[in-house]
């Protein structure tokens, strides 16, 4: 715990309590960590443990077996590639191997300059508009390789323009 | 709890409805290979898919181990879907596992290699990518190889079950599911005792002890002077390596077989078990007088140890400074015994032989040593010591029974030392010492009773001269946890706690021989839950076969302290003897802050 | 909101409910109404920005009194979407883009008049359909489980009610448990989420266990990928479920509901979360619910990206923070499941369809369907067909009118291969099975099974060869891990499928790879172990040609498999232009311009399409 800043053990702190009047919440606690503080790695895993009594090795085990969970922190834009069904007889392999060309990166990884972190996802549901992309919620409709350019593009004029 | 009439093969039986098939068909004569399943299924229940029948009007095969008998069952074994399926299920575990099985120290002991022969599984079956491997072998006490796994999850449950830390767990998932400490660490990186209770369940060579036989080749290659000395409770297993059945007293053909390995010396480690109570009851006697801290806690229990520097810093100022008895030995072997004998410490090479896998950690601890030599040089469990033994080609059967450990100034030892590797021993051959300092008079037999119905904790009262001392022992930390947090929290009733690692005291340590019902055929079904009792019988019945039974009598001990030590917590006994502990253990070593 | 006391108030809200519902749909009111479709297909085409318009211009141009707009859930003709539907008129305008709503504002809802331009035209007859259910996607569909969605605004439990939520509830709580078991027993609804066990059967064994404690419990961890019926059920009608769940609750005598939905969908959480949380409010959800002495709660559990959790016995260990491995069964759930105690888990589809039976009577449920299997199904029709979404039909409906006369068939002009059911768990069905009536049982004969409602079209330009793999690797990311023979067979077989898509498969890979499917069915610990080489068993059943010319030939007959492509210029049609040499990345192709036709050294040849991509004479092909 001593790896942890006051203020990062104040925020897992609270999230544990905030769940404690439900039954096994572990799964609960480790999503809002993963939301509201972007990442569960190790040391935050600790404090959790100390704080439910849950064994680390166990936490870890759940924190590796879901996808969404992550050990490190992603990037700033989150970029799921929907690999469903419907979206992958549509190409989107194609959209996925895009990204992968234009970022540099393979599905799972994250852009060195930390903005960008690439995933494939197991269908959001949006098969109407196959292939769809997801990137931090908003989801794009009828994706081909020739958009991937401009929606990368987009990204990274938001950036500059914050700059 | 009814009974129900089942078939198997066709055969009529009757059987309780509480048990599963595979519990029932073992009652009734049929041993259904099986890897996964362990003591009332603890373990990733079911995921072996090894033990499959089939049962008449049930959709498709189904895992024994975890389906309930009920009435009218028919259940065939031999049919050839079921046997195929076996086969196939073993085959495809051995497609993902690292096959070198002739240098495979669980070669012998190796539930996977006996169920392949049982199912009769064949070579080079789906052969394809095999898991990455992650092989730890930092730890001196235990090694974890992920190729040999085969994710039955006994481990996990052991350490969760009996040290209730669980530092095991699995991680990922599919085919990239590994089991192991958190972050895939080593042992030494995690807050893991090394008490190896999880290296007693592996059915596989995936966790075994860390070998030191080449290190004492090596000691006797170099022409160094080997001493050898022998933990009380490696007598009571060590006969079940050679076929013997458990509760065998293999004491005699023990020291039989260390007198033919070469060795310079080979002495009992119940001398260094003497030296401990002198000083440790000594300790307390004057912990009581003085208004010093109480509880006292024992400290001859090195996975006790490591869980009390991780999880229970706060009682290090309860703890005994006094060392294990063989680290005892062994610093009074190259100082006491080298000076008598005119040999060089740094020519002696001391082996302990130990019923643990912890001691391998415990003699490299930096403490564990005076003036830059190590007081024990090498740690062999029970289990290596008889491969020592079988590599010598030496017969067991034919070994003498008329042999006696070295009689040479550490030879003596009394019954009280012997109990050690019993939970409740080293409290019983405490008191006797200490009860004789306070009243003169022998002690009798202590009577434990069991603490709010926990068998794992026991509490005593004994009277002396008019005070009671309150006593209360424990082993396994699951049940220790309960006294611990008296201590802490400072509401403790006790004078004394002796607290061991390992559920039952060392006579179940993680160097014992394997209790595995598949490899003992001539033993009861219920030997799992029979075999402490028999294998602590053995100690007691040595016990009371000593004609010394109290280490304050021995009389090597008294020359000792007569000769060299002066007295109990002597500034040299202090020097030689005692120890002290890690306050600021990391748990997690090297995370990023 | 007040606070409902009695069953009277509750009758009373209800039919006050249906009227104000009536009046908005049937014009009584005097104004329009418009809604518009917020299914997550939609609101990424921008659906929400033409609410928000709409509502914007409403507001400026003061026509409060004259018009109102909401959102309202999934309408199923996703290819066509978003949608924007005016009451009382009944018209339904597709494609709508932001552009198009102040047209819609100025000529439909102050003009009066119908924007033709924006009205789905047949694409046989080309006339344009203003009335939803004239479309021919819809003509044939039975809304019972989508019942209410792209109807109500599923934020407004008002509009639920009024739409006839509770009375379902209602009907149950003046029959006993033991009723309420045999109504959904005599309805012969089968579990809709792959399984297709009898419902009422489940609830039986629950029902029997002595226990204070016991607990209903909805999936909504729609893993298939490819299927979207329950985010769609619980995106537009979120009451009609949790009223379910209620009635599931009752009957087996449980006292809470916990939700289980995947994380990836957001909206269909957080419109569970405001039903419930409204539904608490006025005291429909919480202790003697108005006044009945039925108690009972509702709670939300998200998945966290794992398709095995939509394993009964994987998803009680998620619930329960543990990593989600399925359990051996027996005990059953129904005995011994959540927290040691008894559950029922059932599919949201199967809770839907719950509400609409005990509210309409059993008898109209089985009076729809097969013999055995009765009802309808919600189908997720998907991949290479013109009228892609949500469908529901009755059971019995065949394939073909299911792909062709729903569907709308296959675009562009290619021919059918096949239909995949029942998603990585299932298997295809080909042309010779067209004339099949769907339902549980016709499909398992068939070699495939009704899976969650998952239906992908797939045409002539689709590998089956690359489906089997895409699903292999699929199942091998999924699978937990638990067991050898799904861990290590599913592995194996899938490094078979990439050997042979990669052109160096043989014969005896095929047998292998038989083995291996056999193995893992017969092994398994779960349903995902055991049915993880259908779709291999099925392909290799149905296109034994397919996978020799993959092996023998190392030929990809529908030109998928990028090893096995070969790049041809087509001497006859090319031109010389030397347009695809200049852009060649790694200079395969060679010629001379206005010369010679150009050729492609195949030994340098990536396969990356470009060529073929650029060249506007459709000179170079794939062979």
């Amino acid at each position: 715990m001593a790896h942890l800043q006051a203020h990062a053990v104040k925020q897992i702190t609270e999230i544990v309590n905030r769940y404690k009047d439900e039954e096994t919440p572990l799964m609960m606690i480790l999503e809002a960590i993963q939301s509201e503080y972007g990442y569960i790695p190790l040391e935050v895993q600790e404090l959790v443990s100390s704080l439910t009594g849950i064994p680390v090795a166990e936490i870890y085990g759940v924190v590796t077996f879901y996808s969404f969970f992550s050990l490190k922190p992603k990037g700033k834009y989150v970029i799921g590639v929907c690999l469903g069904t419907a979206c992958y007889v549509k190409g989107s392999q194609l959209v996925m191997d895009k990204f992968s060309e234009l970022l540099g990166i393979k599905p799972g990884e994250t852009t060195d300059d930390g903005l960008f972190t690439l995933d494939a996802l197991r269908c959001i549901g949006a098969c109407g508009i196959a292939p769809a992309i997801s990137i931090n919620g908003k989801v794009y409709p009828k994706m081909d390789p020739s958009k991937v350019i401009a929606v990368v593009k987009e990204y990274r004029d938001l950036e500059k323009g914050a700059q | 709890m009814a009974l129900v009439n089942i078939k198997i093969e066709g055969k009529s039986y009757q059987v309780d409805d509480s048990l599963t098939v595979l519990q029932a068909c073992r009652k009734c004569g049929y041993n259904i290979p099986s890897l996964c399943s362990w003591q009332d299924g603890q373990c990733s229940l079911a995921s072996c898919r090894v033990c499959l029948v089939e049962v008449k009007g049930a959709r498709g095969l189904v895992a024994s181990c975890a389906y309930p008998v009920n009435e009218g069952m028919e259940i065939s074994i031999s049919s050839p879907k079921a046997m195929e399926a076996r086969r196939t299920s073993v085959e495809l575990i051995l497609s993902n596992h690292q096959k070198n099985c002739l240098q495979c120290d669980k070669n012998g002991n190796c539930e996977l290699l006996e169920v392949s022969r049982m199912v009769g599984a064949r070579d080079n079956k789906y052969v394809g990518v095999q898991s990455p491997a992650t092989v730890d072998e930092v730890a001196p006490g235990i090694v974890r190889n992920t190729a040999k796994c085969i994710l039955c999850g006994r481990c996990i449950e052991a350490c969760k079950r009996i040290q209730g830390i669980g530092i095991l767990g699995f991680e990922n998932r599919g085919f990239k599911t590994i089991v192991a400490p958190a972050q895939n660490r080593s042992f030494a990186s995690s807050p893991c005792m090394q008490c190896g209770q999880c290296v007693l369940v592996c059915p596989t060579g995936a966790l075994m002890e860390h070998s030191e036989i080449a290190n004492v080749d090596k000691a006797m290659k170099d022409g160094k002077f080997v001493v050898c000395q022998v933990a009380p409770a490696v007598r009571a297993t060590i006969a079940e390596e050679f076929g013997e059945k458990i509760g065998t007293n293999g004491t005699k053909k023990m020291i039989a077989a260390l007198h033919r390995l070469g060795f310079n010396r080979v002495f009992d480690v119940n001398f260094g078990a003497d030296l401990t109570i002198m000083e440790e009851g000594t300790e307390l006697l004057e912990r009581i007088k003085n208004g010093g801290v109480l509880p006292q806690i024992t400290s001859c229990s090195p996975g006790w140890i490591n869980y009390m520097e991780y999880y229970y810093p706060e009682v290090i100022p309860n703890m005994s400074t006094c060392k294990s008895p063989h680290q005892m030995q062994g610093a009074i072997t190259k100082t006491y015994f080298a000076k008598q004998h005119d040999l060089k410490p740094e020519d002696i090479y001391v082996v302990s032989i130990m019923p643990c896998t912890a001691k391998k950690y415990e003699k490299s601890r930096k403490e564990m040593e005076v003036d830059g030599i190590r007081d024990v040089d090498a740690v062999l469990t029970t289990r290596e010591l008889a491969r020592m033994i079988k590599r010598s080609g030496i017969n067991w059967d034919k070994l003498p029974l008329d042999e006696e450990f070295d009689n040479d100034l550490l030879g003596q030892y009394s019954g009280a030392a012997v109990i050690f590797g019993v939970t409740g021993g080293v409290m019983e051959a405490a008191l006797r010492t200490a009860y004789h300092e306070l009243t003169g008079k022998e002690y009798g037999k202590i009577v434990f009773d069991s603490i709010r119905g926990l068998e794992g904790v026991r509490e005593a009262s004994v009277d002396v001269n008019g005070t009671t001392l309150k006593v209360a022992i424990a082993s396994g930390m699951k049940n220790a946890k309960v006294l611990l947090e008296e201590v802490k929290a400072g509401k403790s009733p006790y004078a004394f706690i002796e607290i061991m690692g390992c559920p039952g005291g060392c006579i179940n340590g993680g160097g014992q021989p394997y209790v595995k019902p598949m490899f003992l055929p001539k033993e009861d079904d219920n030997i799992l839950e029979t075999y402490r009792a028999k294998r602590a019988s053995v100690l007691y019945s040595e016990d009371e076969r000593q004609v010394i039974r109290q280490s304050h009598n021995n009389p090597d001990i008294i020359k000792l302290y007569k000769d060299f030590l002066g007295k109990p917590l002597s500034e040299l006994s202090e020097k030689l003897l005692h120890t002290h502990y890690v306050s600021d253990r990391e748990r997690y070593p090297d995370l990023k802050k | 909101m007040e606070k409902i006391k009695t069953e009277k108030e509750l009758k009373a809200k209800i039919e006050h409910c249906a009227s104000c519902l009536d009046a908005k749909f049937n014009g009584k009111d005097g104004k329009k109404h418009l809604v518009v479709c917020g299914g997550t297909g939609c609101v990424s085409s921008h659906s929400g920005e033409i609410l928000n318009r709409l509502q914007q211009l409403i507001k400026e141009k003061h026509l409060e009194d004259k018009a109102t707009v909401n959102q309202v859930g999934c309408f199923g003709f996703c290819s066509q979407g978003p949608f924007v539907k005016v009451f009382p008129e009944d018209r339904l305008y597709r494609m709508v883009k932001v552009s198009d709503v102040d047209r819609i504002i100025e000529e439909d809802v102050i003009g009066g008049k119908c924007i033709t331009d924006l009205l789905y035209e047949d694409p046989v007859t080309h006339e344009k359909v203003e009335r939803q259910d004239d479309i021919n996607f819809y003509k044939k569909q039975k809304r019972i489980a989508l019942n209410g969605c792209s109807m109500i605004n599923p934020e407004e439990i008002e509009e639920a009610f009024g739409f006839g939520a509770f009375k379902g509830l209602l009907r149950a709580l003046s029959m006993t448990q033991q009723e309420v078991v045999d109504e959904v027993l005599a309805s012969g609804l089968r579990g809709r989420g792959g399984a297709g066990f009898p419902t009422g059967r489940k609830w039986q064994f629950a029902l029997n266990q002595v226990n204070d404690d016991k607990y209903v419990i909805c999936n909504g961890d729609e893993g298939d990928p490819g299927a979207f019926m329950d985010r769609s059920i619980l995106e537009g009608n979120p009451v009609g479920v949790i009223e379910g769940m209620m009635i599931a609750g009752y009957a087996i005598g449980a006292k809470n509901g916990y939700f289980y939905v995947r994380a990836e969908y957001p909206i269909a959480v957080s419109r569970l979360r405001i039903a419930i949380a409204k539904l608490e409010e006025i005291g429909l959800l919480g202790d003697n619910i108005f006044g009945s002495g039925f108690s009972f709660r509702c709670h939300i559990r998200l998945g966290a990206g794992a398709f095995v959790c939509g394993e009964e016995t994987a998803l009680l260990n998620s619930i329960e923070g543990k990593r989600g491995m399925p359990r051996p069964r027996p005990p059953f759930p129904a005995v011994k499941g959540l927290w040691g105690k008894p559950s029922i888990i059932n599919n949201v589809e199967t809770l839907a369809d719950v509400s609409w039976i005990l509210r309409n009577g059993a008898d109209k449920f089985a009076a729809i369907g097969t013999e055995k299997s009765k009802g309808t199904k919600v189908f997720a029709l998907g991949g290479k067909v013109n009228n892609v979404g949500l469908v529901e039909v009755p059971m019995g409906t065949t394939l073909r009118e299911l792909i062709f006369d729903i569907g709308g068939g296959i675009p562009n002009g290619k021919k059918f291969k096949a239909i995949q059911t029942g998603g990585p768990s299932g298997g295809c069905l080909t042309e010779k099975d067209l004339d099949v009536e769907i339902d549980f049982d016709s499909l398992v004969a068939r070699g495939s099974m009704m899976g969650s409602g998952g239906a992908i079209v797939m045409d002539e330009d689709n590998c089956m060869v690359d489906v089997a793999k895409f699903y292999m690797e699929f199942i091998c990311d999924e699978s937990c891990g638990k067991c050898s023979p799904c861990r290590i067979g599913t592995k194996r077989m899938l490094e078979i499928l990439n050997k042979i898509t990669d052109g160096k498969g043989e014969p005896s890979d095929l047998v292998e790879l038989q083995e291996l499917a056999d193995a893992t069915k017969s092994n398994s610990l779960c349903a995902l172990g055991q049915t993880a080489a259908n779709p291999i068993l099925s392909t290799m059943k149905n296109f034994p040609d397919e996978y020799q010319a993959h092996v023998v030939d190392h030929k990809c007959p529908a030109h998928v498999c990028k090893s096995m492509l070969k790049y041809e210029i087509n001497p006859d049609k090319c031109k010389k232009c030397s347009l695809c040499a200049r852009n060649c990345p790694v200079k395969a192709i060679s010629g001379e311009v206005g010369k010679t036709p150009f050729v492609i050294d195949s030994s340098k040849c990536i396969k990356c399409g470009l060529c073929m991509t650029n060249c506007h004479f459709g000179a170079v092909e794939k062979k």
